[in-house]
């Protein structure tokens, strides 16, 4: 056949080039996904919990609510 | 034949049907075609059981007299012609894309619109009022109630207001 012949197509180890991208792929993707999570939300609502209590004065927290009236066993007065 | 021999020997009722069936040359139930191994265009079965053409006319014959000899006496064109005589499609044609997917994306688009025409004339045609406790009054009264009660102090609705200055933070 004088025609170009198409390149030699690979004949072995289909299973493991498989396997080897989708290992690989899974270890990345998950371990993004979770890094991801880890730094996006995890680590931003420690810190939002943390600043909110260094500074709480839960006495001043109750009578402003006191004050509000929104306690039934301790109404403003 | 012999069993025909046999029956005029033996006797006129003492050979069953089939027998006499048989001498005649209906032995055999003819095959069903889907009983038979049939050839199939997939990708995990290269060489299907049978080759794609059954019948060859004349010259395909010819053809395959002609592969019983050298094959580097065969043209480009006798090649590609045996190839086709054995498979339907090629690996490429077989697995070539249809444009099936537009049709689809386009349906589920088409009935997700319907759907909403239908949600549309529900809403107009057939449901009653919404509840009070949907009116703006109520709405900014319970938000009221919701920031006094301090819900939510840390990263959720009482934390976007600004308590001392009475005002949503910016």
């Amino acid at each position: 056949m004088p025609a170009a012949l198409l390149p030699k197509p690979q004949m072995r180890g289909l299973l493991a080039k498989r396997m080897r991208f989708h290992l690989l792929g899974a270890f990345l993707v998950s371990a993004g996904a979770s890094a991801l999570f880890k730094f996006g939300v995890a680590e931003p609502r420690k810190r939002a919990y943390a600043e909110f209590y260094k500074h709480y004065d839960p006495a001043k927290d109750f009578e402003a609510m006191k004050a509000a009236g929104v306690l039934e066993s301790a109404p403003p007065k | 034949m012999l069993a025909s021999r046999v029956f005029s020997l033996v006797g006129r009722r003492s050979i069953s049907t089939s027998l006499c069936l048989r001498a005649h040359g209906h032995g055999v139930v003819k095959a069903e075609d889907y009983t038979l191994p049939s050839y199939v265009d997939r990708r995990d079965v290269p060489l299907p059981e049978v080759a794609f053409v059954r019948d060859l006319s004349a010259q395909q014959r010819a053809l395959k007299e002609k592969e019983k000899a050298s094959w580097s006496a065969l043209s480009a064109e006798e090649k590609v012609e045996l190839y086709r005589m054995k498979f339907n499609e090629t690996y490429a044609e077989m697995k070539k894309g249809t444009s099936e997917w537009k049709t689809i994306v386009g349906g589920v688009l088409f009935f997700l619109g319907f759907t909403g025409f239908i949600l549309i004339w529900q809403k107009h045609f057939m449901y009653g009022a919404i509840p009070h406790t949907f009116s703006e009054e109520w709405v900014s009264a319970q938000t009221k109630r919701m920031l006094d009660m301090r819900v939510n102090p840390v990263e959720g609705i009482s934390a976007q207001w600004d308590f001392d200055k009475n005002e949503w933070k910016k």
